[in-house]
C-alpha cells in the first residue's frame, strides 16, 4: 500500500473508535505534557542560572596575571611555560594583543588599592576599586539606588552598602532586619567625599640619586606624591559587584579610566622599579572578558601561550553544567514515566482494535492485503495516536510550565523578589518532544502490529 | 474440469490442480482429516461446483486453492505454481491478483463505503487514487450499484451486499473465481440473480470458477461439473451435460 493509503486508512479507523482513540490520545499527550513541562522548568532554571552567572561576569571573565607575580604561580602553570624571568610583561601591549585575540571582548586592568576616604571630616580606611564602563550592566547593580557614573572619567563614586554603612555609622546589629539600601542611599547620594591616595609619577633618569656604578642599570624609578580628589557619590548598590576578589573585595568603587588617569599608586610598581623593561607602567592582573563562557577555555589557552598566567572558574560552569544536565535527565525520567504508562494505553488500545477488528483483518487478507499492508496500518495507526497526542501534549505541557512559572512569580512578588523566568520551550523541546511521542508511540504498536499481522486469515474470517 | 487423470476438455488449459492434497489439523487429542487426499484438475474457463455435506471438507479445498490455508501434504497447482512453496508475501499477491473470492456473508467491511470497499484491493496493489477510482465505479455500475457508492454495507439488501461483494473481487480481474455458497444467505429471487452474474463473468470474461455449495439444484443449474466431497474425499464427479451443450448451443462455451 502506498503511504498516503496507510495514513487515510489509519485515521479513518482511528475515528472509528473514536473515543477510546480519543483517550488513548490524551493519555500520550499528558504523558508528552509531564515531560515538556518538567524540562521546559529545568531548561528554565538552568538558563536563569546561565544569566544570572553570565550577567556576575563570573564566568565570562579571564583573570590573566604576569608569570614574573610569583604570587600568582600554580604548580600546572610553573611546569609549562617560559620561566618566569624570561616571561613578558603584561604592559599596555600585552593588553592590546589579548583585545585582539578572537572571541575577546574587552581587556583592562584591575586597579584596586586601599586608600583613605574623608566624608564629614572623618576618615575611612577602605578598598578601593575601579570599575570598567562595562559593568553597568553587571546584575549587582539591579538594585542599586542611584545611577551609574555619567561618564568613563567622572568623578564620581558609587558605595557598596556596607561601607554606606559605616559612612552614616548604621552598623546592622546581629538578628535585627538588614538596612534598607534606599534608606541609606537617600542622605548620601550627591554629596563629596574626598579620598586621599598615593600617585605615581615617573621620575626623570637625571633626577635619581643613584650610586655612580648603578645608575646605568635598566630599571624605572617613581615618585610617590600624596594627592587628595573630591567625589561625588552616584549610587549605592546593594549586591557586591566585586565579589570575584575574594580577599581583595573593594567596597567603594570609580570609573576604570578615572582610576588610570589618577596614576594611583599599585602594588605591583615597587616590583617593576627593578624590571629591565622598566621605565613603561605595567599591570598587576588584565581581566578579559570574553563573549561567552564556553569561549574561555580557549582564549584562556591562546593567553597562556603568550607566556602568562590564566585564571578563570571555567570548572565551575563545568560542574554547574553537570549538575542541570543531572537535573534535566531526572526531569525527563520523571516526564517520561507518564509517558510510558501512556504507552501500554496504546498497546491495549491496539490489541484490543485487533480483537475487534480480526474479521476486517481477514477479509483484507482474503483479498489480498499482504503481512506489510496490516503491520503498516497498525503502525500508521499508532503513529498517529503519537502525532496527535505529541502536538497536544507540548501544547499541555506548554500550558502547564506557563501556568507554573505564573504562580512562582505572584509568590516572588509577594515576598518582594523581581519576577523571574524558570521556565522556557525551546523549539528543540518542541520538536524532541513530538518525535518521541512518535517514537514512543511506534515502539508500542510494534507488538500489536505484528500480531495482527501474523492472524491466520481463515480463522479471522471465521471469528464473528 | 477433471478429477484424477481424466477430463472433460482435453485441450482446455489447466487452471489448477492438485495432487492428492491433504488438510489435517489437531483439535485436542483429535486428527481432523478436513482435507484427505484430493487429487482434482480445473481447466481455464470452467465452472466447477464443490458439492456436499457440511464438513466434508469442500470449504477447507475452497481456502487450499484461495491460498489463506496451506496444505499439509500434496500440492495445490495454480497458473503452474505450487502454492504451498509460495512465501506469505507472494500468497498475499497470489490472492490479489489471480483469485477473487466471494463468501457466504458477503465480508464488505461494515466501517467503509460500497465504493472503498470496492476499491480496497487496488489499494493493495497501489493504484493511484484517480484511477481506483474510476474503476471501482466500472465495477460497481457493471452490478447495477452504481447509485449507492457512497452507501454503507449496513444500509443494503443482501443481494446488493452480495453484488458489491462480486464488483470487489472482480475488481482486479482475476484468473479465479472462488465463491463459497455466494447464495447462502439470499432468498432465492436474490440468489438467482448473483449466480446469473457469476454465470456472465464466466462466460463473458472467461473467468474460472470454483462454487462451493450444499445445494444441488444451483449447481446442476450452473456448473459445468460438479464434484461431491464426502469426510474430505473425493466421492464423486459428473458432468453437467445440460449445462455444457446450452453454453454449446449458445456460442458461450470453451
Amino acid at each position: 500500500m502506498k503511504l498516503y493509503d496507510v495514513a487515510e486508512l489509519a485515521v479513518r479507523n482511528l475515528r472509528e473508535s473514536i473515543l477510546r482513540n480519543s483517550l488513548t490520545t490524551v493519555g500520550i499527550s499528558v504523558g508528552v505534557a509531564s515531560l515538556v513541562a518538567m524540562l521546559s522548568l529545568g531548561i528554565g532554571l538552568q538558563q536563569l542560572a546561565a544569566r544570572r552567572l553570565q550577567k556576575s561576569g563570573l564566568f565570562d571573565t579571564v583573570i590573566v596575571s604576569s608569570r614574573r607575580d610569583l604570587r600568582n604561580f600554580s604548580r600546572d602553570q610553573e611546569e609549562n611555560g617560559p620561566a618566569p624571568a624570561e616571561s613578558p610583561s603584561l604592559d599596555e601591549a600585552a593588553r592590546l594583543k589579548i583585545v585582539q585575540l578572537p572571541s575577546v571582548l574587552e581587556a583592562y586592568p584591575d586597579i584596586r588599592f586601599v586608600t583613605e576616604l574623608r566624608f564629614d571630616d572623618k576618615p575611612h580606611l577602605t578598598m578601593v576599586a575601579g570599575l570598567p564602563f562595562s559593568a553597568r550592566n553587571n546584575d549587582a547593580f539591579d538594585g542599586m539606588q542611584g545611577s551609574f557614573f555619567s561618564s568613563e572619567t567622572a568623578l564620581e563614586v558609587i558605595l557598596q552598602k556596607s561601607f554606606a554603612e559605616e559612612l552614616l555609622g548604621k552598623r546592622p546589629k546581629p538578628g535585627v532586619d538588614e538596612v534598607n539600601v534606599a534608606d541609606l542611599a537617600k542622605p548620601l547620594i550627591g554629596k563629596e567625599l574626598i579620598m586621599r591616595f598615593a600617585e605615581r609619577t615617573v621620575t626623570p633618569p637625571d633626577a635619581r640619586d643613584a650610586p655612580p656604578d648603578q645608575s646605568k642599570l635598566p630599571s624605572a624609578a617613581y615618585s610617590v606624591v600624596s594627592r587628595e580628589q573630591t567625589l561625588k557619590i552616584v549610587g549605592v548598590c546593594d549586591l557586591d559587584p566585586d565579589s570575584l576578589h575574594g580577599q581583595g573585595r573593594a567596597r567603594v568603587f570609580v570609573p576604570l579610566q578615572l582610576a588610570q588617569n589618577l596614576h594611583v599608586m599599585q602594588p605591583s610598581d615597587l616590583r617593576d622599579t627593578t624590571n629591565v623593561a622598566g621605565g613603561k607602567p605595567t599591570y598587576t592582573t588584565l581581566q578579559v572578558r570574553v563573549k561567552s563562557p564556553k569561549d574561555v577555555q580557549t582564549v584562556e589557552d591562546a593567553i597562556k601561550k603568550m607566556g602568562f598566567n590564566t585564571f578563570s572558574i571555567v570548572d565551575a560552569t563545568k560542574s554547574l553544567r553537570q549538575f542541570f544536565a543531572v537535573l534535566d535527565l531526572f526531569l525527563g525520567i520523571f516526564g517520561s514515566l507518564a509517558l510510558a504508562v501512556a504507552s501500554i494505553g496504546i498497546i491495549n488500545t491496539l490489541v484490543m482494535a485487533i480483537l475487534e477488528r480480526r474479521r476486517e483483518i481477514g477479509i483484507m487478507k482474503a483479498i489480498g492485503a499482504s503481512d506489510n499492508d496490516v503491520k503498516g496500518l497498525f503502525f500508521a495507526e499508532a503513529g498517529a495516536m503519537g502525532i496527535f497526542g505529541g502536538v497536544l501534549g507540548v501544547a499541555l505541557g506548554w500550558t502547564i510550565g506557563r501556568v507554573i512559572n505564573l504562580g512562582t512569580n505572584i509568590y516572588l512578588r509577594r515576598q518582594h523578589f523581581p519576577p523571574e523566568q524558570i521556565w522556557s520551550v525551546p523549539w528543540w523541546l518542541v520538536t524532541s518532544a513530538v518525535v518521541f511521542s512518535i517514537v514512543v508511540s511506534l515502539l508500542s504498536g510494534l507488538y500489536p502490529a505484528s500480531r495482527a499481522a501474523r492472524l491466520d486469515p481463515v480463522q479471522a474470517l471465521r471469528y464473528e | 474440469m477433471s478429477t484424477g487423470q481424466s477430463g472433460i476438455d482435453p485441450n482446455g488449459s489447466i487452471a489448477l490442480q492438485t495432487e492428492n492434497v491433504c488438510r489435517h489439523y489437531m483439535m485436542g487429542e483429535a486428527l481432523i482429516r478436513a482435507v484427505d487426499g484430493i487429487s482434482l484438475r480445473v481447466c481455464a474457463g470452467e465452472f466447477v461446483a464443490l458439492l456436499g455435506t457440511s464438513g466434508s471438507g469442500k470449504s477447507s479445498l475452497l481456502n487450499l486453492i484461495a491460498g489463506l490455508d496451506r496444505p499439509t501434504s500434496g500440492t495445490v497447482m495454480v497458473g503452474g505454481r505450487d502454492l504451498a512453496k509460495l512465501s506469505r508475501e507472494e500468497l498475499a499477491k497470489y490472492r490479489l491478483r489471480t483469485v477473487g473470492m466471494v463468501f457466504q456473508s458477503f465480508n464488505l467491511i461494515p466501517s467503509m463505503t460500497l465504493l472503498e470497499n470496492v476499491e480496497l484491493p487496488l489499494r493493495f496493489a497501489e493504484v493511484d487514487r484517480e484511477k481506483r477510482h474510476g474503476v471501482a465505479r466500472q465495477a460497481l455500475d457493471r452490478v447495477g450499484l452504481s447509485t449507492r457508492l457512497r452507501h454503507r454495507p449496513t444500509e443494503l439488501s443482501g443481494g446488493e451486499q452480495q453484488r458489491a461483494a462480486l464488483a470487489r473481487a472482480l475488481i482486479n480481474q482475476p484468473q479465479l473465481l472462488l465463491a463459497d455458497e455466494p447464495t447462502g444467505n439470499l432468498d432465492s429471487h436474490t440468489g438467482t440473480e448473483i449466480m446469473n452474474f457469476i454465470r456472465e463473468f464466466n462466460e463473458s470474461l472467461g473467468m474460472t470458477v470454483v462454487m462451493v455449495t450444499h445445494e444441488r439444484v444451483l449447481a446442476e443449474q450452473y456448473a459445468k461439473r460438479m464434484i461431491f466431497l464426502a469426510d474430505g474425499k473425493l466421492a464423486e464427479e459428473q458432468e453437467n451435460r445440460a449445462v455444457v451443450n446450452a453454453q454449446l448451443t449458445s456460442g458461450g462455451g470453451r
